[in-house]
């Protein structure tokens, strides 16, 4: 197992009766659920395997295996009836309840026949029980044996340990226990050939890798430090060249003032540049992201957000900064905020994020989430993005010579985007001064009406123009259906299985727009009209999202959204969305 | 000046080693008041680059927010400006200089600036060792907020609203050179001669640049009782050393006698002499520059000149291994990788 080992694991599947399958080929999901502290606290980690490929969190767990003595009490206490439990003979958990299959195994005494250090006993035992629960769900040893050499990659001695002890725990379930009563096996499919398993975040810095990012300027935070230093071990990789020098620079800044300064700088002077940070970062940043706004200067922010408010919940999951990105600093300011969903989309929107930010010369705010970037996620493998890089409207010397001059500010063209000169370009007419306080189409100071409204209307149209540029949704129109979902990141997972369940089991049809980017393009105001009423779901207390498009859509259509929102820091499930739509759909009745 | 210049053969008088004019380094109109330390500065300013020669296309103007960040627009016209936010002008300016490494910069701040809402970047920025000639217009007081102490102010010193400070001052050489700054130095905007032999030495050396330079506030700060007003920096003033400097493109003419100054040789070939006054103070040497300054803070005086140079330490871009040429500008073939390359990441992903 790529995780270090968690204390509780949390194993859930299909049932048996229902064709359930399991870990050979089989889709899986993986989610790491953990406090904030280093060693020491309870950790989780819940497998959701089943053969139709459902990847969202489910909150019913069908199968624990119970190792930890602060939370066994708890977690046994927390299972519908008839679930089963593997756990540590010494916790005693089968006083807790009579209406559940119970597999005592004593994981301490097993490692300790392997092993005298009790350091190595601790791991051993994860393993033990891999072995017991591999038994027991008919998993197939040869597949067990395969992923763990693959994990201790030529580390011979490990495999022969971690083997034994694999092998300990098979044997001791297949001596001791009745596998017959268990109620969930795994079968052999070929649903996962050719994917991959990769995290939100590295996706991410594979996809500014390629879109050529020069310039990454971060501060650690959690949940998002795992995305500039997976893009540091990928560019010391691929971005060094012939020379063996770097065509990158990477820098840890002081604070998330300093990373965003140093992307904006970076920008403003023609990098690709970037910085990824979560909500505090954000907080932080808002000065600088205004001037940004204002004085027209291009970089990237990573969002990877977690939960607020303060420190909140530091290593749990939410999509609450979705109003602090998008009217990010002080004064009028608005901003583009791109979505993805899934490791792909992690891989394609970084890469259009560079185009837009130099295409429209701004920051770029990208919207994922703890549980994207932190979390492994299987998928197909990324495609090679062919296109040709859009560095904006950047004039050269040769351009400039033919003009004569230019105005940084003026819109030539009629989208609100104005040209820029990068310093270095020699040309008597190519600088000018960039500042944060009021300018004219010159980019001189000025604190005329006239220059200060007329520069923030051609702002706003370029705003407009983003509309045309940003990613487009994803639009299922489901027949028959009278109303829709509108979700977006991580949300998308439950409201796809959701939507099965509430065809399957209230033969309610419902469409799905999954918003992939703001500002909204003209496809929202469409699917609302086509439909009764819209439910936006989101992870978050005060439907953010849903105010946006409140304040964006046609007074007429304002009624028809509703909003459903999950914001305990675990990531959403389709349960919890079924039944909240159930219940607001009779409310709907009455 | 005991040292003669040839200038260049080619040159006509009115023009530099590249054909400008001194017009040509120039800026807008100031806005400041009239008799602004600032707007001494920022004629220093022009006429260092003018008589070095710096190409204007190459220049990035940096500052933050106040009365000196506004200076950047009085000069160098043909240069790039960027006016940042309050005290974060040092992160844009890495920025910069991270995306273009051939670029020249220098920023200008003020006491505000830098040592108040400002310190925290200003730290890092001589941490890293960025290139860049970071000014500051020092006068004590926040102007464009109208007079009140900033942390540069004199203990003992009394605002023009009769408030004496009782805080210590904050002396940002010092604290330059202990956070590893290799050029760092004090000046008086009303020391003309002093401030353009060291700000042309700065254009030789390779990292941060650090200027303390005095300039006193007419309107708020320039009365008795003040540490920072033009007449208490005149009679206070006292040389380290008498500086000259002789860039790279021209011949050095006269010797000086053995133990009579140090010479420097900067990075860029041009050096930079130091005559010594009855000081016989040695810039090179990092302990008595700390100990110099710590004295002087406590006898109050106002010691001027190179307080501290190193040439041997390599500055931030160097450490990063960057390729030579501009990040900024690399064609999408240097900086995408092949499709090869992502075949064989996702290959080891599956």
């Amino acid at each position: 197992m790529s995780y270090k080992s968690p204390q509780t694991l949390v194993v859930e599947e299909e049932q048996r009766g229902s064709g359930g399958a399991v870990i050979n080929d089989f889709p899986v999901s993986g989610k790491n659920l953990f406090p904030s502290n280093i060693a020491g606290l309870p950790t989780w980690f819940t497998i959701r395997a089943n053969k139709d490929g459902w990847i969202a969190r489910r909150k019913e767990i069908d199968f624990l295996v119970a190792m930890n003595p602060e939370t066994a009490r708890e977690d046994v206490m927390g299972l519908d009836p008839n679930r089963v439990v593997v756990y540590e003979e010494t916790l005693k958990a089968n006083q807790y309840r009579r209406d559940l299959t119970f597999f005592p195994v004593p994981f301490t005494k097993l490692a300790s026949g392997i092993t005298p250090d009790s350091r190595l006993r601790k791991l051993l035992a994860n393993m033990i029980y891999v072995g017991a629960v591999g038994h027991l769900l008919e998993i197939d040893p040869a597949e067990m044996e395969f992923a763990l050499t693959k994990q201790f990659k030529g580390k011979a001695k490990a495999v022969t340990l971690n083997k034994t002890a694999l092998d300990t725990g098979r044997k001791f379930a297949a001596e001791n226990f009745d596998k017959s009563i268990v109620p969930y096996r795994c079968q052999r499919m070929n649903a996962t050939k050719g994917k991959i398993i990769i995290d939100g975040n590295s996706a991410a810095a594979l996809g500014c890798m390629f879109a050529g990012v020069t310039v990454a300027t971060w501060y650690p935070i959690t949940p998002s430090s795992s995305l500039c230093e997976a893009l540091t071990e990928y560019m010391k990789e691929y971005r060094i060249d012939q020379d063996g020098k770097a065509t990158f620079a990477v820098v840890q800044a002081e604070d998330e003032l300093a990373a965003v300064g140093m992307a904006l700088g970076a920008g403003w002077a023609g990098a690709r540049s970037m910085t990824s940070t979560a909500g505090p970062g954000i907080s932080l940043m808002q000065e600088f992201v205004g001037l940004g706004y204002y004085a027209e200067m291009p970089t990237v922010i990573f969002d990877i957000t977690r939960v607020g408010p303060s420190t909140g919940l530091p290593t749990r999951t939410q999509q609450s900064d979705i109003l602090s990105m998008v009217y990010c600093s002080h004064g009028d300011t608005k901003h583009i905020v791109l979505i993805p969903a899934s490791v792909e989309e992690c891989f394609e929107i970084a890469y259009a994020a560079f185009d837009l930010a130099e295409r429209f010369q701004t920051p770029i705010f990208v919207l994922s989430d703890l549980d994207l970037g932190m979390n492994n996620w299987m998928s197909d493998p990324f495609k090679y993005p062919v296109k040709k890089f859009d560095r904006g409207k950047v004039l050269s010397v040769e351009e400039l010579k033919r003009l004569g001059s230019f105005q940084r500010y003026g819109d030539v063209d009629g989208d609100g985007i104005p040209y820029r000169t990068l310093p270095g370009t020699k040309h008597p007419a190519a600088a000018y001064f960039t500042r944060g306080s009021g300018h004219n189409e010159n980019a001189a100071y000025s604190e005329r009406p006239d220059d200060y409204q007329r520069n923030m209307d051609r702002l706003n149209k370029k705003y407009e123009t983003a509309r045309q540029h940003v990613p487009k949704p994803e639009i299922a129109h489901a027949e028959g259906a009278k109303i829709g979902f509108l979700a977006f990141g991580t949300t998308h997972w439950a409201i796809i299985e959701s939507r099965d369940q509430l065809a399957r089991e209230y033969n309610l049809p419902i469409s799905y727009y999954r918003l992939r980017a703001v500002p909204f393009t003209k496809d929202l105001v469409e699917f609302i009209e086509k439909y009764d009423r819209v439910y936006v779901v989101e992870q978050n207390r005060d439907g953010q999202m849903a105010g946006l498009i409140k304040l964006d859509i046609p007074a007429h259509l304002v009624g028809r959204i509703r909003s459903i929102r999950h914001y305990n820091g675990l990531p959403i499930d389709a349960r919890f969305i079924t039944d909240e739509l159930v219940a607001a759909e009779k409310g709907e009745e009455n | 000046m005991s040292t003669t210049v040839q200038p260049p053969a080619a040159a006509p008088k009115h023009m530099n080693r590249l054909g400008y004019t001194i017009a040509d380094y120039k800026g807008a109109d100031s806005t400041l008041c009239a008799g602004c330390g600032h707007d001494a500065i920022t004629s220093q300013i022009i006429k260092a680059f003018y008589e070095y020669g710096v190409e204007p296309y190459r220049v990035a103007k940096l500052s933050g927010i106040g009365c000196s960040s506004k200076t950047p627009a009085y000069f160098l016209n043909m240069s790039h400006g960027l006016n940042g936010v309050h005290g974060r002008m040092p992160s844009l300016g890495t920025g910069v200089m991270l995306a273009n490494r051939t670029l020249i910069s220098i920023g200008v701040s003020g006491d505000g600036d830098t040592a108040s809402i400002g310190m925290g970047q200003f730290v890092h920025l001589l941490r890293r060792n960025i290139p860049m000639i970071y000014l500051i217009e020092n006068n004590g007081v926040y102007g464009l907020t109208k007079g009140q102490f900033s942390a540069t102010a004199d203990y003992g010193s009394k605002a023009k609203s009769g408030v004496v400070n009782q805080l210590p001052a904050i002396d940002l050489c010092a604290m330059a050179i202990d956070l590893g700054c290799n050029f760092v130095c004090r000046s008086f905007a009303g020391d003309p001669k002093q401030l353009v032999a060291l700000l042309k030495a700065a254009l030789g050396h390779r990292g941060t640049s650090l200027f303390d330079v005095i300039s006193p506030c007419v309107t708020f700060n320039n009365h008795d009782g003040s540490t920072k007003s033009y007449k208490y920096a005149k009679d206070h003033e006292e040389l380290l050393h008498e500086i000259s400097f002789v860039p790279f493109f021209e011949q050095i003419n006269v010797e000086y006698q053995e133990g009579e100054a140090i010479d420097v040789e900067l990075h860029d070939g041009s050096h930079i002499r130091l005559r010594k006054t009855d000081k016989g103070y040695d810039p090179t040497n990092k302990g008595e520059a700390l100990d110099t300054l710590r004295n002087c803070q406590e006898s109050s005086e106002f010691l001027t000149g190179l307080i501290y140079i190193n040439e041997s330490k390599p500055d931030f871009l160097t450490l990063l291994n960057m390729v030579d040429a501009p990040l900024a500008t690399l064609p999408q073939e240097r900086v995408q990788p092949s499709a090869e390359d992502l075949t064989e990441i996702m290959a080891a992903l599956m």
